[in-house]
C-alpha cells in the first residue's frame, strides 16, 4: 500500500502520524530478534520480553513492530504490556535497585529500607534518577522471605539488610 | 425450537436454548441489573451487578454468564444477592462524578438505572476521582474516563463487532484505564471513527459532540450513504436530525453504522445544501426545474455523440447508489450512449 | 541406556559423594544461600585453600530449609559422615578449613549437625529441633543432592514412580493417587486425582498439562525451594501427571522473580530429554511429553488458572467465569489441568510407594505431608515439610523456636493475601484444609508468616490489601474499587483519620467483595481484614477512637522520645537521624525534636541502651 493511502485522516489537524498507523521501519537486528520466535499470538509475551532485555525497555517502535509481526492491532500488545508489572515504557537505571515488600520483609521493616533508599536517590519508588544510573523498584515478593528483609541489586539478592547496609550496598555500585 | 422453563423468584419464565439466564429473565420483562452485559458481544462477567443465586450451583453466579438448564430454580432477590450488588453499585458511584443532571447520558445511562433500582447511599465511602483528562482529540465523540466504570463494551465491539482492535484496556486494577496504542490519544489511533463504541458505553464515558438533548421523535431510515442500506433510528427535533443510531433490530447492520452514516448526516439540514437544479445561465447559476435539467442534460448527451460519437460520453457512478442503480446506470452509457468509458468511484 | 543402567550409573556416582577420596565440600546454593553470601564465601575459601595447598572439591546442593542457618555447607570428609557447618563468615570458615579439613577436629560449636548418628557433642541432623517433626516429601531431596546433576536425583529412586506408573495404565494411576488422598497444594485443596480424571474424561485434543510455578504469594517459596533444589522430581511429578490425563503437552509458568529456578529447569528440561526420561517414547513406553517454560511477567493473578492460561495465550492475565472449567477448556480451549509444583513433586514418591504410603500421614480429609514457609517473627526460619494435622503452636514454637528476641508471639499469617491472621489462642488448632477454613484463613500455598507484639494487626491488613489493590486485574468492579475502597479505609485508620463506623464498614464491603469477586483474589482479598478484625477488633478501636497504636507501628499514631535517665549522651543516634532531630551534649541525655522527627525509627533500633521510647 503507498504511503499517501495510510496518511492519517486527522492530518490537518496538525498531528504527526505515529508507529501505531504507519507500517514501522523496523530495525533489521530487532527484525531478527522477533523472527527467532515463531508468529504466533502466544508468543507476544517473550517478544515483548527477549525485546525488553536487549534494549532495557520497550519503545513505542519495538511495539509497533512486535504488533506487526505477531499481526495484532498494537493496541493490545501495547495493553499485555502494560498490564504486567516487568515491562518498562520508560528507559530505566542502569542499576536497578530493587526493595521486596513481601510479607515477612514487610513485619521485619522493609518499608523503612524503601524510605530511606528512596530519600537517598531522590527518587520515588518505581521512578529513575535523571542521571540515569538509578532505578528504584518495589516487588512483591522474591521468595527469600526467611532472609527477610531482602533487596535486590542487578539481579543479586541480599539479605538481612538493614537501613544502614542498603545504603552501604547501593553506594558499593556509584 | 423448543424452550426451556425454569423459575425466577418463583415466577415461570421461558427461556431458548442457548440464552443465558440475564437474557431470558431481561426478555421476560424482569429487569436484573447489568452494565457489561451487550446483546451483541461475548459474557464478559465484570461488573457483577447480575449476580444471582441458582440452585445447586455454590456462590453467587453471574446471570450473564450461566447458561439456562430446564427447571433451573433462579433467585434474584434475597437479602444477599441485594446486598452484594449495592455494595458493588455504591463502590461504582463513589468512583464516579456526581453530574449527572449536566451528563449527556442523563436518563439514558445504564449505571443510573441500576444505581436507581438498588437504592443507593454515598455518605459512607470514601470518594475517588480519576486524574486523567478527557480525550478531546476525536472531532465527533469525547472519552471522559472518570465516567469510565470498566465494563470493556467500547474494547469489545471494537475487536468482536468491527474487528479493528483500536483499542484495549491498559495497566490493571484502579490503575486500569481504556487506551489506544502506548495511550495516545484516539484521534492518533488506528479508529475509524465509526462511533460503535459510543454506542455501546453505559454511562457518559464516551459521548458525542453536542448531543445533551432528548429528541421529539424517532424515525427509522435507509442510510443514504451506500449500497449497503444499514437501517438507522434518527432522533428528530424540529424538522433537524439530532441523534443517530443503528437499528439494532434490523437485519443487515444489526445496529452498526460507520463514520458517515453515524456522523456525517448535518448535510441534511445544511445551508449549503442542494435542493432544486441549477442552470448556468449567463454564467449565473439559475434554480430550475427537474424537468428543465434532465432535458437540457439529454439534448446535450444527444448533441455531443451526434457530433463526436458516443465514446466521447463517460459515466462515473457513484457508491451511495444501489447496486441496481448502478446497474441501470451501465445500461444507460453502455446501451444508451453507446460508450465503453464506464466506472465507479468505488469508495465513498 | 537402559534405566537399569542408568540406575547403576547414578548410584555410583552417589557413592563418590557420600564417601570421597579427597573432601567435599557442598555449598547450600539456593537462593537463599546466596542471599545469604554464600557464593563470596565459597570463592574466598577456595582461594584459601589454594593458598595453603589444602586438596578438596567443591559442589553445589539446594536448600535444606534451615535459611536461617545460612550461609551453610556440609564438609564431607573421607570415611566420615557429612558435618553441617551454619551460619558462616570468612573468618568462621577459615577457621573450619584449618580445623576440620587439616585435622579433622570440631572446635566448639561451630557445627550445626552431622549428617549421620550424633557425635562428640554434635547433634545428629534429625535431631535437630528444626528437623525432628519433619516428615519430608515433596522436599525429600532438597539440600541433599545437586540440582544440577541428574544422577544424584536417580541415585535416591529418581523416575521409578514415573517407571512403575508407565507399566500401568492411566486409569490405574489415577487410583494410585486417589487413594494418597493428595490435594491440590496450591491453596484451594481439591483433590488431584479428581482433577485428573475430569481431565481425562475430558473430549477434545490435544490436552494440556501445566504446572503452575507462578508463586506468588508473598511470604511462601516452597515452590521456588523445589524447583532450584529438585528440578527433576517436578518434571518427574508432570510426566505422571501428563501420562495419566493424556496429555502430550505441557508448559511449565514460572515467574520471572526466580532467575535461578529457570535456569535449573531448563537444564532438568533438557537432561531428562537427553535420557529418555521426556520427550518421545519415554522409557520405550510409547508415551511421549514436551515440555516448554514459560516465564512470567510480574501478575500476582496468574497464579489464578485461567489468568494463567490468559498469560500463556499471550493475553493480558485477566481471569474469566467458572463454568467451563479448564479439565473441558482451558488452554487454547482444550483439555487443561493444571497442578502446583508441590503437588506435582508429591508424585514421584506416591507413585514409587503406593498411595496407602501418604495416606498413612496427615488427618482424615487432609491426608500426607504440607510444606510451611517459616518466616517472619520467628527464631528459626525457613522451609519445613510436616504431616497434616501438627499444630500451630508445634510449629511456630517447637520447630520455628519462637520470637528471636523473647518478644511475645501474637499471630501467624497463612495463605498470604488470601489468608488470614490466626491469634495465639487458637495455636493448639491442627493444620489441615477445613481447620484453617473454619478459622477465617486459608492454607493457601502454606506461607507462614509469625507476627509479634511489635507488629500492628491494621497495619497487616493495610499491607495486604496494598498488595491486592495493586494486584487486582481490574476486571471485575467489587475487587477492583473495594480493594482500593477498604485499602483507602484502613490507611486512614492507620494515619489516624479513621472515622466512626468504619469497621463496620470495612466488614460489609469484605462480605460483599469476598461474595461478589469474579476469581480467587478477589473473593479471597478481605479475608486479612476480616480476620484482624474478628480477632483484633480492639486495635482497630484503639487506632480510630484513641488514636493510639500499641504496636508502635503507625507513624502518626507514636512520638519518639529519649528516655533522660537511661540515656548516656553517646551521640549514636543523634549522628545517625537523617533529619538532625536529635540534640545534645556529649555524655549529657539528648531531646528529640519532635517537629523535625520523621519518625523512621532508626534511632529506636540503633540505641543501644533502650533510651529511645516509643509510644
Amino acid at each position: 500500500m503507498s504511503k499517501k493511502a495510510k496518511k492519517d485522516p486527522f492530518a490537518s489537524r496538525g498531528r504527526k502520524a505515529r508507529p501505531s498507523q504507519m507500517r514501522p521501519k523496523v530495525d533489521p537486528s530487532l527484525r531478527a530478534l522477533l523472527e527467532k520466535y515463531p508468529a504466533e499470538r502466544s508468543n507476544l509475551i517473550p517478544l515483548l520480553q527477549v525485546v525488553q532485555d536487549q534494549h532495557g525497555w520497550l519503545t513505542e517502535d519495538s511495539m509497533a513492530a512486535i504488533a506487526e509481526y505477531l499481526h495484532v492491532p498494537s493496541s493490545i500488545v501495547y495493553g499485555v504490556a502494560t498490564f504486567y508489572a516487568q515491562f518498562y515504557m520508560t528507559p530505566q537505571g542502569k542499576h536497578r535497585v530493587k526493595v521486596c515488600q513481601g510479607t515477612a520483609c514487610h513485619v521485619r521493616g522493609s518499608q523503612a529500607i524503601m524510605d530511606q533508599l528512596s530519600s537517598k536517590l531522590g527518587i520515588p519508588p518505581g521512578g529513575t534518577t535523571s542521571d540515569l544510573l538509578f532505578s528504584l523498584e518495589r516487588v512483591a515478593c522474591f521468595g527469600s522471605c526467611a532472609l527477610a528483609p531482602v533487596m535486590v541489586l542487578d539481579g543479586k539478592v541480599h539479605g538481612r539488610v538493614t537501613i544502614k547496609k542498603a545504603e552501604k550496598i547501593v553506594e558499593g555500585v556509584k | 425450537m423448543e424452550e426451556i422453563k425454569f423459575t425466577i423468584d418463583g415466577q415461570e419464565v421461558t427461556a431458548k436454548p442457548g440464552q443465558s439466564v440475564l437474557e431470558a429473565t431481561l426478555a421476560a420483562g424482569i429487569y436484573i441489573p447489568n452494565l457489561c452485559y451487550d446483546p451483541k458481544l461475548e459474557p464478559y462477567g465484570g461488573c457483577r451487578l447480575c449476580v444471582v443465586e441458582i440452585e445447586g450451583m455454590r456462590g453467587l453466579p453471574t446471570a450473564c454468564t450461566t447458561k439456562v438448564t430446564p427447571g433451573m430454580k433462579v433467585r434474584s432477590e434475597t437479602p444477599e444477592v441485594h446486598q452484594v450488588r449495592k455494595i458493588t453499585m455504591e463502590l461504582l458511584v463513589a468512583d464516579h462524578p456526581l453530574e449527572c443532571l449536566t451528563c449527556s447520558l442523563n436518563q439514558r445511562c445504564d449505571l443510573q438505572k441500576a444505581a436507581a433500582f438498588l437504592g443507593v447511599d454515598q455518605s459512607r465511602l470514601r470518594r475517588s476521582e480519576r486524574a486523567l483528562a478527557n480525550d478531546e482529540s476525536n472531532p465527533f465523540f469525547v472519552r471522559d474516563f472518570k465516567k469510565c466504570i470498566l465494563c470493556a463494551r467500547c474494547v469489545r465491539v471494537c475487536s468482536e463487532v468491527r474487528g479493528l482492535g483500536a483499542i484495549d484496556m491498559a495497566k490493571r486494577g484502579y490503575e486500569a484505564f481504556i487506551s489506544p496504542f502506548a495511550g495516545l490519544p484516539i484521534a492518533d489511533s488506528i479508529c475509524e471513527s465509526c462511533g460503535e463504541c459510543v454506542d455501546h458505553c453505559p454511562t457518559g464515558a464516551l459521548y458525542v459532540r453536542g448531543e445533551a438533548i432528548l429528541p421529539g421523535k424517532e424515525v427509522k431510515t435507509i442510510c443514504p450513504y451506500c449500497g449497503v442500506g444499514c437501517q438507522m433510528v434518527l432522533g428528530i427535533r424540529q424538522n433537524r436530525i439530532v441523534k443517530v443510531l443503528g437499528d439494532l433490530t434490523y437485519p443487515v447492520n444489526s445496529g452498526s453504522l460507520c463514520v458517515k452514516g453515524r456522523f456525517g448526516l448535518d448535510f441534511a439540514s445544511s445551508e449549503d445544501r442542494l435542493k432544486t437544479p441549477l442552470i448556468k445561465k449567463n454564467g449565473q447559476l439559475v434554480e430550475a426545474t427537474w424537468d428543465e435539467a434532465l432535458d437540457l442534460v439529454a439534448s446535450r448527451f444527444k448533441e455531443i455523440k451526434k457530433k463526436h460519437g458516443g465514446q466521447a460520453i463517460a459515466g462515473l457512478c457513484s457508491a451511495k447508489a444501489t447496486n441496481e442503480e448502478n446497474y441501470l446506470f451501465q445500461k444507460f452509457i453502455r446501451a444508451g450512449a453507446g460508450s465503453p468509458h464506464i466506472d465507479h468511484c468505488a469508495r465513498l | 541406556m537402559r534405566f537399569e543402567q542408568l540406575q547403576a550409573r547414578a548410584k555410583k556416582a552417589w557413592q563418590e559423594v557420600v564417601s570421597p577420596q579427597i573432601p567435599l565440600i557442598r555449598m547450600g546454593m539456593a537462593t537463599c544461600g546466596r542471599a545469604a553470601g554464600g557464593q563470596e564465601l565459597l570463592q574466598a575459601f577456595q582461594e584459601e585453600l589454594a593458598k595453603n595447598k589444602i586438596q578438596a572439591q567443591f559442589s553445589e546442593v539446594g536448600c535444606l530449609g534451615l535459611c536461617y542457618a545460612e550461609p551453610m555447607a556440609e564438609i564431607i570428609l573421607p570415611g566420615r559422615p557429612g558435618v553441617l557447618f551454619a551460619k558462616l563468615t570468612p573468618a568462621k570458615m577459615k577457621k573450619i578449613g584449618e580445623d576440620y579439613l587439616v585435622h579433622g577436629k570440631i572446635v566448639g560449636d561451630s557445627a550445626l549437625a552431622v549428617m549421620g548418628p550424633a557425635r562428640n557433642g554434635t547433634p545428629a541432623f534429625t535431631d535437630l529441633p528444626m528437623v525432628k517433626g519433619q516428615q519430608r516429601t515433596a522436599l525429600r531431596n532438597c539440600g541433599i543432592i545437586d540440582p544440577t546433576n541428574l544422577d544424584h536425583y536417580l541415585a535416591h529412586d529418581g523416575y521409578v514412580g514415573l517407571k512403575r506408573a508407565l507399566s500401568l495404565s492411566p486409569d490405574e494411576v489415577i487410583a494410585e493417587v486417589k487413594t494418597s488422598g493428595l490435594r491440590g497444594r496450591g491453596g484451594a485443596g481439591f483433590p488431584t486425582g479428581q482433577k485428573w480424571e475430569f481431565c481425562r474424561k475430558a473430549t477434545g485434543t490435544p490436552k494440556y498439562l501445566i504446572c503452575n510455578a507462578d508463586e506468588g504469594d508473598p511470604g511462601a517459596f516452597m515452590d521456588r525451594s523445589v524447583l532450584e533444589s529438585d528440578p527433576h522430581s517436578v518434571l518427574e511429578g508432570m510426566a505422571l501427571a501428563a501420562y495419566a490425563i493424556g496429555a502430550e503437552h505441557g508448559y511449565i509458568y514460572c515467574r520471572a522473580e526466580y532467575p535461578l529456578a529457570l535456569e535449573r529447569l531448563d537444564l532438568a528440561i533438557r537432561q531428562a530429554t537427553e535420557h529418555n526420561l521426556l520427550g518421545d517414547n519415554i522409557l520405550g513406553s510409547g508415551f511421549n511429553l514436551h515440555l516448554k517454560i514459560k516465564m512470567g511477567a510480574g501478575a500476582f493473578v496468574c497464579g489464578e488458572e485461567t489468568a494463567l492460561m490468559a498469560s500463556i495465550e499471550g493475553r493480558r492475565g485477566m481471569p474469566r467465569t467458572r463454568p467451563p472449567f479448564p479439565a473441558n477448556q482451558g488452554l487454547f480451549g482444550k483439555p487443561t489441568t493444571i497442578n502446583n509444583v508441590e503437588t506435582l513433586a508429591n508424585l514421584p514418591p506416591i507413585l514409587a510407594k503406593g498411595g496407602a504410603w501418604y495416606a498413612g500421614f496427615g488427618t482424615e480429609k487432609s491426608k500426607g505431608t504440607k510444606t510451611f514457609a517459616l518466616a517472619g517473627k520467628v527464631d528459626r526460619t525457613g522451609l519445613i515439610e510436616v504431616p497434616m494435622g501438627i499444630t500451630l503452636k508445634e510449629i511456630v514454637f517447637d520447630i520455628g523456636g519462637g520470637s528471636p528476641i523473647g518478644k511475645k508471639i501474637k499471630a501467624v499469617q497463612t495463605g498470604g493475601p488470601s489468608g488470614g491472621c490466626i491469634p495465639a489462642e487458637l495455636f493448639d488448632l491442627p493444620v489441615d484444609y477445613e481447620r484453617l477454613a473454619a478459622v477465617g484463613s486459608i492454607m493457601g500455598s502454606g506461607g507462614m508468616v509469625v507476627l509479634d507484639e511489635n507488629t500492628c494487626m491494621v497495619d497487616v491488613a493495610r499491607y495486604f490489601l496494598e498488595f491486592t489493590k495493586n494486584e487486582s486485574c481490574g476486571k471485575c468492579a467489587p475487587c477492583r474499587l473495594g480493594t482500593r475502597q477498604m485499602h483507602e479505609i484502613l490507611t486512614d485508620i492507620c494515619a489516624g483519620r479513621g472515622r466512626p463506623g468504619d469497621i463496620e464498614l470495612l466488614e460489609e464491603i469484605g462480605a460483599a467483595v469476598r461474595k461478589g469477586s469474579l476469581c480467587a483474589l478477589g473473593g479471597t482479598a478481605p479475608n486479612p481484614v476480616l480476620t484482624t478484625i474478628q480477632h483484633y477488633r480492639h486495635e482497630y478501636e484503639q487506632h480510630i477512637q484513641d488514636q493510639r497504636c500499641f504496636a508502635g507501628v503507625c507513624k502518626a499514631l507514636i512520638t519518639y522520645s529519649i528516655n533522660a535517665e537511661t540515656c548516656n549522651g553517646c551521640r549514636v543516634c543523634a549522628t545517625n537521624c537523617p533529619q538532625q532531630a536529635i540534640s545534645g551534649e556529649k555524655k549529657k541525655p539528648h531531646v528529640i525534636d519532635t517537629a523535625l522527627c520523621i519518625k523512621c525509627g532508626i534511632c529506636y533500633e540503633m540505641c543501644k541502651f533502650d533510651a529511645v521510647v516509643r509510644q
